[in-house]
């Protein structure tokens, strides 16, 4: 047996004694909370709900029907002879059959308003390698992205960590429904100048987390303006697009490129995964669409150092290849997120809580500002520990999502069944009641 | 659509050739690309044997799947996990993903070592791995000694975007190209001349191109010496199941449970199924690290290439039918071995020589500097130029590899059926016999296409260093 040395511990690198990782933040420490004692009708029903997972599982029994309808199709289960060629597939292009469908997927969520070339598609293992990958090719360590607040708490890391680019905020409030303001792109902008940081470009979500609204036409013309303007990059992040509760409100930044016929489109760069449209998140799909030539090769390349199985490919190129699926899917999957979300509103509603106006994606965007002691990001934690340890309910601080407004939350509703939510809202029921009579 | 070039920047990571797409070892592959050798439908085209797959079982794992129709999600029979599968995107990954992984690592030993499981990290392919160790152990501008010839992807996967740099440890055909201490002393010092900071030490055992094994006395000598300079290791055993002759493999994890003083926390383990299994397509790349904090960065680290679930869920299913394992692991051994029989002996009808003590690997480290019309890498790359053009062949030059002597050739024999190999054989045999036979100089079989070299920089640094004088390699026996 080895005989250990004590030494005083060799460095790791500085990337990795950072803090950049962000785990740190409440956005994890309530899954933690959840993980050790998670909700079960049967077996616990007295555990921490989850509603801090953006996670879409109301569609699953389409992709399974699919799955059982189709299974020659997708599976090697009969000794199929591809499985070789499968299995030794490691170019980085991905398999054309996959782009294909891929290009075509994200054509018709748009409703066929915007085109897209499978030869522009680059594949990465999730958005969160695909949002790393952009930022090293789009800013130098110390250059900086400006991204619109509250945002996705996991940018923090994914365009910050390893990349050594910093994000400047774009600050948005409730006075316009957090809207994207080109008073507050500029302010943004000018701050970043004024610290000496080098700004290399926007990054927006558009349907947007966590506010589960979609971005308006004009605001989506300003951004690209002002991209334009300061000649800088824009990342819009379409994750959620397939999400949008009607097809027709979702306005891709495609659709915008096409009406300008395509005019300075090499600073735009589209990012997409499945893991939120599908619900296939352990899949690891994610993809990035340039309209700039030395980008898709750069990140061709770089996506080396994060392919997507080709096992993986097989299977969904021929489950989005099929048009007549992919089209009930997605009417389907949008009216069942439509479904939930008015569900939710109207509990809170009831409930004596409102929440910002939303079009999109798996959560809302609810307002408890009222109900904090003070109001500060203090009070807002104060009463986000309180929901989870008293209501036992694991939702997400806008703190978290760095929302300069103290008061919001986000709240999943697409990650559990019908029932769950109902008990979820019946707890955050008796908890507005309670508080009431506390008061009188 | 066409798009009007702007004049946007991009970054200095983007806009360089890090990628190392310049070096030749790719430029055959191009030349493979365009002109692909099919044994019907295009006998006269380039043979692959430059890419360094494991072809040799796949009859093998396709009766498998074919008799564990659970193993895949797609199937009536696995179509009930799909739902949790696809969900399930935790960083520690599949618990029966580790567990079976583990295991297949400590059967592939011999089970003379034992892996914890929750010191199992998942990466994407041993490239995602490899430049995930470099960004947990070094700050940019810090280096990784290498051994060479080594692996040509090494230059974009630890240095790309993480602004590591690679320091070459030189070795002499002499000797074999072993790693010797006194060449680790004095890569060691020259960088400390230099002023640049050594964060670690990574070999690759079994040896890519070389095809052999460390010893015992050497991986004792590498942890002494990593441990006197307080240095890293990372041990890439990415080829250890395909040792198909004695002696048996000794993998670092074995020397740690032997009589050595080593500080655990500074050796790390790179491996994958790419190899051993020949499943590149499907990216499983594992970092095993005996350092606590290494596992719980990388870990971290893997969000940006996790494995796929699905993938996951077949390979936790297919790695714990431990008689599948071991049947597996026999045959593909058996099969390797003979492969490289036919090889070295089909090569040595034709006087040329092999590293002889390769043992292991996908392919064979070729001698064919009695073929040089000088002992230059200029002159390596004529012949190799003429190899691709006129043999239609596609190996890859030892300057590719930062090999330090000129005239040595890597070349894969394990992807590819046997009529194909035999094709191979005999268009080196009519090749050499051809160029013994003319007594022609051998200026007139220089090939002045347009193949050309587009060399980065430290490849041109590289072969431009002074050598030692290249002593005659007794491996070339004379031809007469």
């Amino acid at each position: 047996m080895a005989i250990e040395i004590e030494q005083p511990s060799v460095g790791l690198s500085k990337v990795a004694v950072s803090e950049t990782h962000g785990e740190d933040s409440p956005y994890f420490a309530g899954w933690k909370a959840y993980d050790e004692d998670p909700y079960d009708e049967s077996s616990n029903p007295s555990g921490v709900i989850q509603m801090g997972l953006a996670e879409n599982q109301v569609s699953f029994d389409l992709l399974e029907e699919y799955l059982e309808q189709h299974s020659e199709a997708s599976s090697w289960g009969k000794g199929s002879p591809g499985f070789r060629e499968n299995a030794l597939f490691q170019d980085y292009h991905g398999l054309e059959s996959f782009r294909q469908a891929m290009a075509g997927f994200m054509e018709q969520i748009r409703g066929g308003r915007a085109k897209f070339d499978p030869d522009r598609v680059v594949l990465t293992a999730g958005a969160t390698a695909a949002n790393e990958l952009l930022t090293f090719i789009l800013a130098n360590p110390g250059d900086a992205l400006l991204v619109p607040t509250p945002y996705y708490p996991g940018f923090d890391r994914d365009l910050r960590w390893r990349t050594g680019a910093k994000i400047v905020p774009i600050h948005c409030d409730i006075s316009n429904n957090f809207q994207i303001t080109t008073q507050a792109l500029e302010a943004a902008y000018e701050g970043a100048v004024a610290m000496n940081i080098n700004v290399r470009g926007v990054l927006i979500t558009n349907p947007s987390n966590p506010l589960g609204a979609t971005i308006q036409r004009s605001v989506l013309e300003e951004i690209l303006d002002f991209s334009t303007r300061k000649n800088i990059h824009l990342v819009s992040d379409e994750i959620y697009s397939g999400s949008t509760f009607s097809s027709s409100e979702f306005i891709s930044i495609a659709e915008i490129l096409e009406a300008r016929g395509y005019k300075d489109s090499e600073r735009v760069h589209i990012v997409y995964s499945l893991s939120k449209d599908l619900g296939l998140p352990g899949f690891r799909v994610g993809t990035i669409y340039s309209y700039n030539d030395k980008v898709v090769t750069t990140a061709r390349r770089m996506s080396s150092f994060t392919l997507i199985s080709s096992q993986t490919q097989h299977l969904l190129a021929s489950m989005l290849s099929n048009k007549k699926f992919t089209e009930k899917y997605i009417k389907e999957n949008r009216e069942r997120l439509r479904k939930r979300y008015e569900m939710i509103i109207q509990g809170l509603r009831n409930a004596g809580i409102e929440c910002l106006k939303g079009n999109a994606g798996l959560f809302c965007w609810m307002n408890l500002s009222p109900l904090l002691e003070t109001p500060t990001r203090e009070g807002e934690v104060a009463l986000w520990k309180s929901i989870l340890h008293e209501v036992k309910l694991n939702i997400s601080p806008g703190s978290s999502c760095h929302c300069s407004e103290p008061g919001w939350f986000r709240v999943c509703f697409a990650n559990m069944s019908e029932e769950t939510l109902e008990v979820a809202l019946k707890r955050i029921h008796n908890f507005m009641e309670q508080r009431k009579t506390a008061r009188r | 659509m066409v798009f009007k070039l702007n004049n946007l920047l991009l970054s200095r990571i983007a806009s360089g050739n890090g990628h190392g797409e310049d070096s030749p070892y790719f430029e055959g592959w191009k030349a493979y690309d365009s002109n692909p050798h099919h044994l019907t439908e295009n006998p006269n085209g380039v043979i692959q044997m430059g890419l360094a797959e494991n072809q040799l079982c796949f009859d093998l794992i396709q009766d498998w799947l074919k008799n564990n129709p659970k193993a895949s999600i797609c199937t009536p029979e696995g179509v009930n996990e799909f739902r949790e599968v696809a969900l399930f995107q935790d960083y520690h990954g599949l618990p029966e993903f580790r567990n079976a992984v583990a295991k297949f690592m400590e059967k592939v030993r011999g089970n003379k070592v034992t892996f914890d499981p929750d010191r199992i990290v998942m990466n994407g392919g041993a490239t995602g791995a490899h430049e995930t160790i470099a960004f947990c152990l070094a700050d940019p501008g810090e280096a990784f000694l290498v051994p060479t010839p080594y692996y040509p992807g090494f230059d974009r996967d630890l240095r790309w975007r993480t602004g590591v740099k690679l320091i070459p440890v030189d070795s002499e055909s002499s000797n074999n190209f072993k790693v010797t201490r006194e060449a680790l002393e004095n890569a060691y010092e020259m960088a400390k001349l230099d002023n640049i900071k050594v964060k670690g030490l990574l070999i690759t055992n079994p040896s890519n191109p070389l095809g052999t094994m460390l010893d015992r006395e050497t991986l004792r000598s590498i942890v002494s010496f990593i441990n006197e300079k307080n240095i890293h290791l990372v041990c890439d055993e990415i080829y250890a199941a395909t040792v198909f002759s004695q002696p048996d493999f000794i993998s670092i994890a074995e020397i740690l449970q032997e009589d050595i003083e080593c500080n655990l926390d500074l050796v790390h383990i790179v491996y994958s199924l790419s190899k051993d299994m020949g499943f590149p397509g499907l990216r499983v790349g594992i970092i095993y690290s005996y350092n606590d904090a290494v596992v719980s960065c990388a870990r971290k680290m893997s969000s940006f290439g996790l494995v796929s679930s699905q993938t996951q869920h077949m390979i936790a299913s297919m790695l714990s039918d431990d008689e599948f394992v071991g049947k597996f692991i026999r045959k593909s051994k058996r099969r390797l071995a003979a492969r490289h029989r036919v090889f070295t002996y089909g090569l040595a009808q034709v006087s040329i020589k092999c590293l002889t003590t390769s043992n292991a690997g996908l392919f064979l480290w070729m001698d064919l500097s009695g073929l040089l019309e000088e002992k230059t890498f200029e002159a390596e790359m004529a012949l190799w130029r003429v190899i691709i053009h006129e043999v239609k062949l596609n190996v890859s030059p030892g300057c590719s590899f930062h090999c330090p002597e000129p005239g040595w050739f890597r070349v894969c024999f394990a992807n590819m059926d046997d009529q194909t190999m035999q094709v191979a054989l005999s268009r080196i045999r009519t090749f050499v016999n051809k160029d013994v036979d003319t007594k022609k100089p051998k200026k007139t079989l220089r090939w002045q296409g347009s193949l050309k070299l587009n060399s980065p920089r430290i490849y041109d640094d590289f072969i431009n260093s002074p050598h030692s004088p290249i002593p005659q390699s007794p491996l070339v026996r004379a031809r007469t």
